[in-house]
C-alpha cells in the first residue's frame, strides 16, 4: 500500500475566513442600528433606505446567509478536505462556490435597503437571487460529494453527514419556500395563498433554523471541538443518534411558528409534539461535546478557543432546551409575537454560531498561516465582553417580552382591558430596549478586537497556501461489512438519499394535506379579492417592510378579540387568507395587530399617521414614511399584478385588467374626496392612497353580510 | 387524478397517528443498530479527525 502525496487548498478557506470576518462586523452594526432605532426612531434618518421595516431583513440576511454562511463554508472547506484526506475535487468549483455566494450577498445589500422583498422572513430575496442561490449551492453540492467520492478515507466522519444533510435539506427547503410567479424583474408573489403560505414559510424558516445555523455548526462542533481539545468526541456511538434523531425529528417541527393561527389544529400539535422530542438529540449532542472536554477542563481555563466552544455548545443546550418549552401552547400564548422570541434566537445566534465560529476563527488563523495568536490576552477579552454582551443583550430583552406580554393581557376588575392603548405596552419597555443595544454593542467590541487579533496574527505568520499531506489510496473493494452504518458510510451518494429520505416524510405529511384537502381551509364566502388599488397598496405595505414590526393575525383570546376588534369580537380565521400572496402574518409585534384596523380610523387618521406617527399616537417609535406622499405608484404594473394573481388562483374574470384601471381611480378618487373632506389635498396616485385603500381593507370582508 | 384521490381522503386525523409509528418504527431500529455497533470501528471512526495525514502537523508544533 503506496503512500500518496498530495495538498490541501487553505486559499479557499482564507477566502472564506475573510468574508466571514467583514460581513459578521456588517451584519452587527446593522443590528446595532436596528435596535437603536427601537427606542430612538431618528436613527432611521427619515431615509426610505434606512428605515427600521428594510433594514431589519438587512441584518438577519447578512448574520444568516453572509456571517454564518461564510464561516460554515471556512469550516466545512478546511475540514472536509482532512476528513477524507483529499483535497478538494476542483479548485474552479470552489472558487464558483465563493464569489458566486459574495455576488449573492451583494445583490441582497442592495436590494433589501431598496425595498426589492418577498417578505418571507429569511427568504426575502425576490426571484432572480433566489435562481442563483439555488444554482451556487448546488455547485456546493457537486463539489461536497464529488470530494466525498474521490476520498482516501472509506468511512465518513459524522461531521461529513452533517455536511451532506446540510447540502440536501437546504436545497429542498430553499426551491419549494421559493416557488413563486414573477411580476417584473424585481417582484413576484408567492404561489402559496394565506395559510398555505404560512405553512410553507414556517416549515421553511424553522428548518432553515435547523439545517443552515445547526446542522453544519454541528458538524463543525464535531470536528473542531476535538481538534482544539486533541482528543476524540466523547461518543461516537451518540453522535450517530445524534445525526439521524435530529434530521428526522427537526423537519417536522416547524408549525410551532404557527401556535394559535388559522392553521389546522392537527399540524399545530404534530408541531408541538415533534418540538418535545427534539429535546433528546439536541441534549444528546450537547452533552457529548461538553464530555469531550472530560480531563481537559484545565485546558479550557487557558484556552481561549476552548473557551468560546464551551459557551457555544451551552448555548446551543440552552436554546434547544428553550425552544421546545416555547413550543408548548401555554408558554407560546405568553412569548410568541414579543421580544422573548427575539432573546431566544440570539441565544442561538450570538451565542452557539458567533461564538462558535470565534473559537473556529482563532484556531484555524494560527495554524493557517503557521504562527500563534499575536495576543491571548485580547483573545480573552473578546471572550469576556462577548459574554457579557449576550447576557446585555438576552437577559433585557426577557424582561421586556414577559412584561409587554402580561400588559397585554391584563383585565381590569370591571373586565376591560387595563392598558387598552398599545403604545402603552411599547412605552414601558423602552429601557429593555437600549440596554439590548448596549450589549450588542459590548458583543461588537468584541468582533472588532477579534478582527484585529486575526489580523495581526496573520501578519506575523506566513500563509500555508497548499498544505503537503500523504495518505494511503482508497483500496479498489471494500472489505466485507456486515454492520450496516459501515455500508452507509462508505456509500456516500446512498447516504445522500437516505438523508433525503429522512427530512421529506415529515414535510410531505404535514403539506399533503393542507394542500389537497379542502376541509382545512373552510372558505368564507364574504371574502374577496383584493381591488386593484389594494394590490398597489399591499405592495407599498411589502416593500416597507411592515410585517417586521405589525402582525396580521388576531389570535382566539379574549384579551386580542377585545383589543383589536372590541365591536365584533372576531378573531383571525383561515378563509380570511385565501387571496393572500404572500401571506402577511408577521412574527412580532412591536405595533399593534393590523388584521382588524380597516374601517377603525378615517382616512385622514391613517394619513397623518404615516405622515408622523407621533401627531396621531404621541411617543411612537414608529418611523415616518414622508416618501409615500411624493411618489407615485406605476399605473403600468396593475395589469401585470392582476394576471400574476390570476395565474396563482386568486379568481380575477378574464378582462378584468381593462377595468381595473377605472375601478382603481373610482376607489382612489373616494378616498381623495374623504381626505379632502379634512382639509388634506393629495394627488390619486399618490402612494399613499393606495396604502390606505389596502389598510381600510384589512379584515373587513367577514363583516360585509352582517 | 392523483389530488381527486388525495381529496377523497376521508380521516385526515390518521396523518398524526401515520407519523408517530414511522417515528416510532425508526427510532427502535436505530437504536437496535447502534447497541449492534461494531466496538473497534467505533474507535476507529472517534480518531478520524486527529489522523488528517498532514507532514507538519501544525498543533503538535505549536504545543497546543
Amino acid at each position: 500500500m503506496s503512500l500518496e502525496k498530495f495538498q490541501y487548498d487553505n486559499k479557499i478557506v482564507k477566502a472564506f475566513i475573510i468574508a466571514t470576518v467583514i460581513f459578521g462586523l456588517v451584519g452587527m452594526l446593522v443590528g446595532l442600528t436596528i435596535a437603536i432605532q427601537l427606542f430612538y426612531p431618528q436613527f432611521n434618518f427619515n431615509l426610505p433606505f434606512t428605515t427600521f421595516g428594510r433594514i431589519r431583513p438587512l441584518h438577519t440576511n447578512a448574520i444568516i446567509f453572509a456571517f454564518v454562511g461564510n464561516a460554515m463554508f471556512a469550516g466545512v472547506y478546511y475540514s472536509l478536505q482532512r476528513l477524507l484526506k483529499t483535497r478538494m475535487i476542483s479548485d474552479l468549483l470552489s472558487w464558483i462556490n465563493f464569489w458566486g455566494w459574495q455576488l449573492i450577498i451583494l445583490s441582497a445589500a442592495i436590494s433589501l435597503p431598496l425595498g426589492i422583498t418577498t417578505s418571507k422572513e429569511y427568504a426575502e430575496l425576490e426571484w432572480p437571487i433566489d435562481i442563483a442561490i439555488a444554482l451556487i449551492w448546488v455547485v456546493f453540492g457537486i463539489n461536497l460529494i464529488g470530494t466525498i467520492i474521490k476520498r482516501r478515507e472509506r468511512h465518513m466522519y459524522v461531521a461529513v453527514w452533517f455536511y451532506i444533510a446540510t447540502f440536501v435539506t437546504v436545497a429542498v427547503l430553499h426551491i419549494v419556500n421559493s416557488v413563486e410567479i414573477p411580476v417584473t424583474l424585481f417582484k413576484s408573489y408567492s404561489w402559496y395563498a394565506g395559510v398555505q403560505d404560512a405553512l410553507v414559510q414556517w416549515w421553511y424558516g424553522h428548518n432553515a433554523v435547523a439545517f443552515f445555523l445547526t446542522t453544519p455548526f454541528l458538524g463543525l462542533m464535531y470536528y473542531y471541538l476535538p481538534k482544539a481539545a486533541n482528543r476524540p468526541v466523547y461518543s461516537y456511538k451518540s453522535s450517530i443518534i445524534h445525526f439521524w434523531a435530529l434530521i428526522f425529528i427537526y423537519i417536522w417541527a416547524g408549525p410551532h411558528h404557527l401556535l394559535y393561527s388559522a392553521l389546522p389544529d392537527w399540524a399545530q400539535s404534530l408541531g408541538v409534539v415533534f418540538s418535545i422530542m427534539l429535546i433528546a438529540p439536541s441534549w444528546g449532542g450537547m452533552l457529548n461535546g461538553l464530555l469531550t472536554l472530560r480531563g481537559a477542563w484545565d485546558k479550557v481555563r487557558e484556552d481561549p478557543v476552548l473557551k468560546f466552544m464551551v459557551v457555544a455548545v451551552t448555548a446551543y443546550g440552552m436554546s434547544t432546551f428553550e425552544g421546545p418549552m416555547l413550543s408548548l401552547k401555554n408558554v407560546n400564548a405568553i412569548a410568541h409575537f414579543t421580544d422573548w422570541i427575539i432573546a431566544h434566537v440570539h441565544i442561538g445566534g450570538l451565542g452557539w454560531n458567533g461564538f462558535l465560529t470565534f473559537g473556529m476563527l482563532y484556531w484555524l488563523v494560527p495554524r493557517m498561516w503557521g504562527t500563534s495568536l499575536h495576543s491571548t490576552k485580547l483573545a480573552n477579552f473578546h471572550f469576556w465582553i462577548g459574554t457579557l454582551g449576550i447576557i446585555f443583550y438576552a437577559l433585557p430583552l426577557y424582561f421586556a417580552g414577559f412584561t409587554q406580554s402580561l400588559m397585554w393581557k391584563q383585565f381590569t376588575d370591571q373586565g376591560v382591558l387595563m392598558y387598552p392603548n398599545f403604545l402603552e405596552t411599547v412605552t414601558q419597555i423602552l429601557p429593555m430596549y437600549m440596554l439590548r443595544a448596549l450589549g450588542g454593542l459590548l458583543y461588537l467590541i468584541g468582533a472588532i478586537a477579534m478582527t484585529y487579533n486575526l489580523i495581526l496574527t496573520a501578519k506575523a505568520g506566513k500563509f500555508i497556501a497548499d498544505e503537503d499531506a500523504e495518505a494511503p489510496a482508497l483500496e479498489k473493494e471494500a472489505p466485507k461489512d456486515t454492520y450496516w452504518h459501515r455500508i452507509l458510510e462508505a456509500k456516500p451518494v446512498m447516504f445522500t438519499v437516505l438523508a433525503l429520505i429522512a427530512i421529506l416524510i415529515g414535510g410531505i405529511i404535514e403539506f399533503v394535506p393542507t394542500f389537497l384537502i379542502k376541509s382545512n381551509i373552510p372558505t368564507i364566502e364574504s371574502v374577496q379579492p383584493y381591488t386593484p388599488l389594494e394590490l398597489h397598496g399591499r405592495d407599498i405595505y411589502i416593500r416597507e417592510g411592515c410585517v417586521s414590526c405589525h402582525s396580521q393575525l388576531v389570535r382566539p383570546f379574549r384579551s386580542e378579540v377585545v383589543r383589536y376588534d372590541p365591536n365584533d369580537m372576531e378573531y383571525s380565521k383561515a378563509g380570511e387568507y385565501v387571496y393572500d400572496h404572500p401571506f402577511l402574518w408577521g412574527s412580532k409585534r412591536t405595533g399593534p395587530d393590523l388584521h382588524r384596523v380597516g374601517k377603525k380610523y378615517p382616512d385622514s387618521w391613517h394619513y397623518h399617521h404615516m405622515m408622523d406617527p407621533t401627531t396621531m399616537s404621541p411617543n411612537s417609535i414608529m418611523p415616518p414614511y414622508p416618501w409615500l406622499f411624493d411618489q407615485y405608484i406605476d399605473i403600468d404594473a396593475t395589469a401585470g399584478k392582476i394576471s400574476a394573481m390570476r395565474t396563482v388562483g386568486v379568481p380575477y374574470e378574464e378582462g378584468f385588467e381593462d377595468l381595473a384601471l377605472d375601478i382603481m381611480s373610482s376607489q382612489a378618487s373616494d378616498i381623495v374626496n374623504s381626505l379632502s373632506n379634512d382639509g388634506i389635498e393629495v394627488h390619486p396616485e399618490s402612494e399613499i392612497v393606495a396604502l390606505i385603500a389596502y389598510l381600510q381593507r384589512l379584515g373587513t370582508d367577514i363583516k360585509v353580510k352582517k | 387524478m392523483y389530488k381527486q384521490i388525495l381529496e377523497s381522503v376521508q380521516n385526515v386525523e390518521i396523518w398524526p397517528t401515520i407519523s408517530l409509528v414511522i417515528f416510532f418504527v425508526f427510532f427502535v431500529l436505530l437504536i437496535i443498530w447502534v447497541i449492534r455497533t461494531d466496538k473497534k470501528h467505533i474507535q476507529k471512526m472517534k480518531e478520524l479527525p486527529m489522523n488528517d495525514g498532514t507532514l507538519n502537523d501544525q498543533s503538535k508544533q505549536l504545543n497546543l
